[in-house]
């Protein structure tokens, strides 16, 4: 019986398959026009912005329409590579990068575990609470906070000279030799209790017998962060490895367009404000499009690499 | 073997103590720049230009504020900073929820469509120029809207959403639409009141961003009525920083006696203040917000 009222029913959608499906449309008209809005976003917000990737490739004047420019080929990406400014946008670019990944990576691993080993659980939930408030801080705010302090006359700057780590009273945001320290140290600084948030609550997730059965023989306090806290958040510490290496081109741009100026500029030029500069400064949009393109996808091969190389060595990996 | 316990003893109570002054040292480098500033704002311009005001205000006065509360660039900036957070967070958790719970019907046509579309925008981007050159074309440049139209949606917040809204009983919607309610009207009169939490949530998220936005600001708008306040404090710290830190003429603004060196302070504090305001809550619904982020990605 109701085999029946199935198969006459299957029957009945083939025959009017078209007009079932027209009236499940119309059935849920007001969820597709709910739908809709968002779609048209995404498709002019997102997908034009890469088919307009495209001018990297055209000599793209402002006042042509797109389609009536010429091709040009990679004449743009060579130009990139005998740009006189090629050498110092790069080894900026890394400089910054790789220091931020040698210091800035392991900082918020280190302060989860010595948080992790503060037993008076108020005083560490207030010293978690302090510690995020500069991320949710805007750079020109803490930057506002920062230049006067590395001014001459400043006290970091004199804090610094008294004890002899350098050697003269400058405005030290104005020595290019400086920048990059000051870039990943205030970098620190403002994401340091953030970022460990992950870590806290990776650690939090281990198991206490693991700790008892350490403690029963005979381990330490350091021998149980070295052998049962840091092999439990090996997982979490090689995801967000395999994401800072896929973000060594993204060097901060808000902080840096910030903390540069016209006298550090030889230190300060990294990918981003070249960019930056070429394209909507100096109106040079398919050069700077190019630049754009060839950071995506130097990004997206050291995303790749830095997750298989994770893969093999570790089981964990982002995908 | 007794005296190596002790030592042990005593050298985890050493540990304990360096790590109690570590924590410390960490609470004091983050609050102490605010304080100073705090101080700052608070101390008389040219007596500043001294120095050593370190811990308490030496010429205690509210004159930077007022000063602040008599430049109309500022208060255009405040304003254009308090309507583009309001508007722009409202549209957006308004515009994400919508389709969101528009996607999250699983018989809903093209719904596997919508989603591929989504996802690809979570993983590859035009880049600053193709945007830019989009912002321009559609006549956004130099617009207030350009703060509200290009951030209204956001897929990734979308899939939060969906997450939420699928834990809603079906009973619920069902009993609204006997009463004949569209679905239009069961998103406003029934979703929407059972997923405050979650909507709390991406406000705040969303707020806090647009408050902190000083590069659209830098990037998409000529006219300086429009400028939003940190934008205001980028100009005139980052373009002009040497300047005017070393600047030692005092000024006469709205009849007050200030620097600009304390007005920029005690603008610091305004802008910052609205962030301590909401930073309870967003201590409160980031962490869970950014460990949420952490499964989903």
């Amino acid at each position: 019986m109701q085999n029946d009222i199935a198969a006459n029913s299957v029957k009945a959608q083939s025959k009017t398959g078209l007009n079932t499906n027209l009236k499940r449309l119309y059935s849920q008209r007001y969820l597709q026009a709910m739908a809709l809005p968002g779609i048209v976003w995404m498709i002019i917000f997102c997908y034009i912005p890469l088919v307009w990737i495209v001018i990297a490739f055209k000599e793209y004047d402002i006042v042509k329409p797109i389609w009536s420019v010429p091709w040009v080929g990679f004449t743009h990406f060579t130009d990139f590579f005998k740009d006189e400014q090629f050498l110092t946008v790069i080894r900026n670019t890394f400089g910054i990068s790789l220091l931020r990944l040698a210091a800035g990576f392991p900082a918020p691993i280190i302060f989860a575990l010595l948080l992790n080993e503060i037993r008076l659980v108020r005083f560490k939930k207030l010293v978690q609470t302090v510690s995020y408030l500069p991320h949710f801080l805007s750079w020109v705010i803490l930057g506002g906070i920062v230049t006067p302090w590395l001014s001459d006359t400043g006290f970091i700057t004199n804090a610094l000279f008294n004890l002899h780590i350098i050697p003269e009273q400058a405005l030290l945001l104005g020595e290019p030799k400086y920048f990059w320290q000051i870039a990943v140290i205030s970098d620190i600084w403002k994401e340091l209790g953030w970022s460990a948030i992950i870590y806290i609550a990776a650690i939090a997730g281990i198991s206490p017998a693991l700790y008892e059965a350490a403690t029963v023989d005979g381990a330490g306090r350091f021998r149980k962060i070295w052998y049962i806290t840091l092999p439990c958040i090996k997982g979490t510490i090689a995801i967000l490895f395999v994401l800072a290496v896929g973000s060594i081109m993204n060097t901060n741009f808000d902080q840096i367009l910030v903390l540069r100026n016209s006298l550090n500029r030889s230190s300060s030029t990294v990918l981003d404000i070249f960019v930056y500069h070429m394209g909507i400064q100096s109106g040079r949009f398919s050069y700077a499009t190019a630049i754009g393109l060839i950071r995506s996808v130097v990004s997206l091969s050291l995303l790749l690499l830095a997750n298989s190389v994770t893969k093999k060595l570790t089981d964990s990996s982002l995908f | 073997m007794r005296k190596s316990s002790k030592s042990r003893l005593r050298s985890i109570e050493l540990f304990d103590i360096i790590n109690m002054l570590f924590a410390i040292s960490v609470c004091f480098l983050t609050l102490y720049p605010m304080w100073f500033t705090v101080v700052n704002a608070f101390n008389d311009g040219t007596d500043a230009l001294r120095g050593g005001i370190y811990w308490w205000p030496r010429v205690f006065t509210i004159n930077n504020f007022k000063a602040v509360f008599g430049t109309n660039n500022i208060i255009d900036s405040f304003f254009v900073s308090v309507a583009r957070t309001g508007l722009g967070t409202v549209t957006h958790v308004f515009l994400t929820a919508m389709v969101s719970y528009a996607l999250s019907k699983r018989d809903l046509m093209g719904r596997k469509a919508y989603l591929v579309i989504g996802t690809i925008t979570l993983f590859f981007g035009g880049g600053l120029i193709p945007t830019f050159l989009l912002i321009k074309t559609l006549g956004l440049y130099d617009n207030f809207l350009v703060y509200i139209i290009p951030t209204m949606f956001s897929f990734y917040e979308l899939l939060i959403f969906q997450a939420f809204f699928r834990e809603i009983p079906v009973s619920l919607e069902e009993s609204a639409r006997m009463d004949g309610a569209n679905d239009f009207i069961i998103f406003l009169k029934v979703i929407i009141p059972l997923s405050k939490p979650v909507l709390a949530t991406i406000a705040l998220f969303v707020g806090v961003s647009h408050w902190n936005d000083y590069f659209m600001g830098v990037v998409y708008i000529l006219n300086a009525k429009l400028l939003p306040i940190q934008t205001y404090l980028y100009k005139i710290i980052a373009l002009s920083g040497f300047d005017e830190i070393r600047m030692t003429a005092p000024d006469f603004v709205g009849g007050k006696q200030v620097t600009s060196q304390s007005m920029k302070y005690s603008t610091m504090i305004l802008t910052t203040l609205p962030i301590i305001a909401v930073y309870p809550f967003l201590q409160k619904y980031f962490v869970k917000g950014m460990l949420i982020g952490s499964i989903k990605g």
